[in-house]
This record gives C-alpha cells, structure tokens and sequence, in this order.
C-alpha cells in the first residue's frame, strides 16, 4: 500500500470530496419533504407584498401612531390591565397547587422505598403512584388552555372565572413537570441524607431539597406568571375577560391607536415580570 | 446498639452490572456502646460498609442484623423508622447552602418530630438552646445563626458532626469526619465525637484516614482493604508492620496522615479535599 502511493502518488488525489453526492441528495430530500408542508400551511409570503395588501396593512400600521391616550380609554385599560394581571396571578395560584402535591408524588429522589435497592427501584404500589402523577400531569398540559377556555365559557359563562379555570389546569400540568424535573436534577446529597437517615418523604423536602433548588422553582414560576398574562390576552378573544376581551374590540374595529397603547402595556408587563423575577433570584441565591 | 454482619457483600448501587463487589463477603460483629474505627486506603469500601451498616445500602449476599433481627425483612415503615435511631453522617456534610446552622444542625432531630412540628422549625427553630449546645462542643456556638454558605469547608464538617449529637439515634455511623479539618481541629472533634457517644453509651463506628487518631482515641481499629477485613484488633495490638501491609502502595496516606511518628501536632498534611472517594 505504501509502495503503491509513492510511486504514483498523483492517482491518489481525489478529485472531488466522496460525501458530496450523498449531501446534495439529503438536501433534495428535505426540499421535497418540505414542499408539501408549505402547501399544507398555505405559505404564500407574495400575498404580503402585493399593493392592495400593502395599502390595508400601511393604513392599520400607520393608524398605530399616536397610541390612543384620552382619559376615558387609559381608565378602561387600566382597569383591564388589573383584571388580566389578576386572572393571571389567580390561575398561576391555583397551577400551584395542582401542580406541587403532584410533583412531589412525581420526584424520584424523595423515594423512600428506593433506599438501598441496588438498582434504585421503587417498591411497586409507589412507582405506580409516581407513573400515575406523571400520566395525570401530561394529561392536563396536552390541552391547550385555549381549549380548556372554551369549555369553560360555555359552563361558567363569558368572563375572567373561565381564564382562571383554564390557566390553573393547563398551568398545573406544566409546573408540575418541571418541578419535578427541577427536584431532580438539582443537587441532593441533602435530602437523600436526611431520607436515609429516617426522615419522611416531606420532611426531607422542606429541609433539604426545598431549600437547594429554591431560587430555581422561583424563577421558573415567576415566568410562568409571566407565560400567563400572554396567555390570558388569547383566552380574552374567545371572551375569558381581562386585556385581550379590549384588544380584539380594538382590532375588529381597525382602531390602531388602541391596539398601541394595548401592545405598550403588554410590553411594560412582561418587564415587570423579568424585574420581580431577577430580584428573587437575587434574594434566594 | 448491636450489630452483625454475616458473609456481608454489597455493591455500589451505580456499578455495572459483571463488576465485582465493592465490599465484602465479610463478617463483622459490633457491640452495643463499642467505639470502632475503621482504617484503609482510598476506594477500600469504607463508605459502602458504613452504608451498608446504615440501612441505606442492601446487602447484595449475606445478612445484617441489628439488634438480632434482620432490617431488610422489616415492613418498609419499620426498616425506615429503624433508620431513624441509626445516624449516618457522609464525608461531605449535607447542608443545603442558603440554610442557617440551626436548621441544619435541628435537621437531625427529624426522624423524632412529626411533619407539622418539623414545618414550624423551619419557621422558628424548635430547640434553639439544644442547637447551642450541640454547637457548643464543637466549638461553633457563635456560628448559630449563620448561613451554610458563609462557612469554611471545616467548619461544615463539623456542622454536619454537630447534627448527629440532636439525631434520635444509638449508631452512630460517621464517615472521614476530619477530612477537611486541621489536626488540632481534628484531635478536637474526635474527642468530641467519642465522649458524646460514650455520654449516650451510643455505638460509634467511624472511618478514618489519620491511622495516628484512629489508634489513639479508638479501643478497636478494622482494617480494610480491597473490601476485605485485613485485621479486626484493639488498637494497642496494632502494630507497623500490619499498617504497612494494609496500606501498601498506598503508603502516602498513611504516612501523610502523621502516623509515622505519633506526634499529635505532626506538621499538618494538606487537608484531603472533601470529595467522595469511595462512594
């Protein structure tokens, strides 16, 4: 082998890269499996930029500035603006404890029959709690809240009772996860000290898990909250109450000062939930 | 407390699966209110036995029996209220950061009090002159209401060790309490450790690397290594030849740990970074 390329060592250059067949056919490949997803969304972006679509869309752009500021219409955003954030804050209350008993039944490292085991296996009746509390917790984030919304405006009627129900399920679901997720993968020499040293499941949570991974369930709930005023403007569409009720009146009605002074809030909001975020960060950590 | 270890074997609960057993088989037998260090190089199963004597790690062969009856045959609320009277205290002590001393060192009275009276603990310390006292002996009184994260590595320790003088136990299974310690520091706590235990005529069973202090407060050293018991004597029969042999190719822990001459205030060796060696 060596003889053969230094005797002929230019027959041994290649003349082109031996991959480059193969990635020109992936790229083919992707581009047809593409192609019937964009037909499938519809995804025309010329529409956008065609001058009948561009004179409506510079109109309602154009109507944005100034943002709409008379007295009566900043005392009715005002008030809309305390309902979302207390739809928000109420739904985000009740997630939690939806959320917490199921986490706790979900963590694996606050097991108590796993001690030992050389595998870390559970005993039966609780791995079976454990996969039950994750099953229930899927079931309620595969929902969408807007889902859960519509179902309960017909129940419970048009208002913000319906975005309240709908976040803290939806909600629940997903804290739940994520603490449990969080729990895990923090640092537990801690709580498993203490389970091994005859303390109870609970007890072992508030002394030695809880306060490791404190700041971190903090902040994930924090923006969670945050997730939630977002999430209560779409379920003010289909008439749960709060900001998002005013900012579909306002679009319907193509008045662009509103729309502004609604989106400025909105922006204002989520800063707010970053500040409150950060300074518990700070204060926990 | 009384404990037997009958053709004991145990394994790392992350070991693969062909690997071969951390510990043992061995036979071990502890009386109650015995004090018995356990002495040997790095990764010679010292922490799997404490484990294994603590509950917290089934046998995989062989039978533990504490107070003559088999733990691991208990219904899982007595195996686990059984661990509450055993204490076992890791190499690197469990304190969560952002607590204060008080409520680590309370946390060892949780096996004893129930889950509300726990809750208020956290809210106002349930027993604050206990947390004083048990401070106290280790020289921390002033450190009470500190937080974790504002001490040094020792200090920890010995916060970890403070604990066990609250928990409700009769073993006290102590695992390198001294790792990050100097030697006076050292010389201190081991005293402490073994007074309290013989005040409570608690069984005490620690593993240690300083072989000058094992030898010197403990009436009984075990030797082990590769898992296996090398030698089970009271201390004055230990003798430099056994030592070596315990400790060949590993001679510089033995040596670094100043038992070449049996000088109490040996020039310190450089305190072994508190890690896990043998976990």
């Amino acid at each position: 082998m060596t003889t053969a390329a230094a005797s002929a060592p230019t027959a041994a250059i290649p003349s082109r890269d031996p991959a480059w067949r193969a990635r020109l056919g992936w790229a083919v490949v992707a581009l047809v499996l593409l192609w019937p997803l964009l037909q499938a969304t519809e995804f025309e972006p010329w529409v956008l930029v065609e001058p009948a679509n561009l004179r409506v869309s510079a109109q309602f752009l154009a109507s944005f500035v100034p943002p709409a500021h008379d007295r009566d219409f900043l005392a009715l955003v005002a008030r809309e603006t305390w309902r979302t954030i207390a739809i928000a804050t109420a739904g985000v209350t009740l997630a939690l404890l939806v959320a917490a008993p199921l986490a706790l039944i979900a963590t694996r490292v606050l097991s108590v029959s796993a001690i030992g085991s050389a595998d870390g296996r559970m005993a039966a009746l609780p791995a079976l709690a454990r996969r039950g509390a994750r099953w229930l917790l899927i079931a309620l984030r595969s929902i969408p809240e807007l889902v859960w919304a519509l179902v309960f405006v017909r129940v419970v009627g048009l208002g913000p009772t319906a975005g309240v129900l709908a976040i803290a399920l939806t909600y629940g679901g997903m804290l739940g996860k994520v603490y449990a997720e969080i729990l895990e993968s923090g640092d537990t020499h801690a709580s498993t000290t203490l389970l091994r040293n005859g303390a109870g499941r609970l007890q072992a949570f508030f002394h030695g898990l809880l306060p490791t991974s404190a700041a971190e369930l903090t902040s994930y709930t924090v923006y969670r909250w945050e997730c939630a005023i977002r999430s209560s403007v779409v379920l003010g569409f289909v008439g749960a109450g709060g900001l998002g009720q005013q900012l579909e009146q306002s679009m319907k009605m193509f008045a662009g000062g509103e729309v502004a002074t609604i989106l400025i809030v909105f922006v204002v909001l989520v800063a707010l939930a970053d500040r409150v975020s950060a300074g518990l960060r700070r204060a926990l950590g | 407390m009384q404990l037997v270890l009958d053709a004991v074997a145990a394994r790392h609960p992350a070991a693969r699966a062909g690997a071969r057993a951390a510990l043992g088989p061995l036979e071990l037998r502890v009386a109650a209110g015995e004090q018995l260090a356990v002495i040997g190089p790095s990764g010679a199963g010292k922490t799997t036995l404490l484990q294994t004597m603590a509950c917290a790690l089934r046998p995989a062969q062989g039978a533990l029996r504490i107070d003559g009856a088999d733990p691991w045959s208990l219904p899982r609320r007595a195996l686990h209220a059984l661990r509450g009277r055993l204490f076992l205290a890791p190499q690197v002590p469990p304190l969560p950061p952002r607590q204060r001393v008080v409520t680590a060192v309370l946390a060892g009275r949780l096996p004893a009090l129930g889950l509300a009276a726990s809750l208020r603990s956290l809210f106002y310390p349930s027993d604050i002159p206990a947390a004083h006292a048990a401070l106290d002996r280790f020289d921390l009184a002033d450190k009470l209401f500190e937080r974790v994260d504002r001490l040094s590595g020792g200090e920890r320790q010995r916060v970890g060790l403070a604990r066990a003088l609250l928990a409700p136990a009769r073993l006290w299974l102590v695992d390198e309490p001294l790792s990050a310690l100097d030697p006076t520091r050292a010389q201190q706590a081991v005293s402490t450790l073994v007074d309290a235990a013989r005040e409570g005529s608690r069984t005490l069973v620690a593993s240690l690397h300083q072989v000058d202090i094992a030898l010197a407060h403990f009436p009984r050293i075990v030797g082990l290594r590769d898992g296996r018991i090398a030698f089970d004597l009271p201390a004055a029969e230990v003798t430099r030849a056994q030592l070596a042999r315990l400790y060949a190719q590993h001679e510089d822990e033995w040596l670094g740990g100043g038992a070449a001459d049996a000088d109490a205030e040996a020039p310190p060796a450089p305190a072994p970074p508190a890690v896990m060696h043998c976990r």
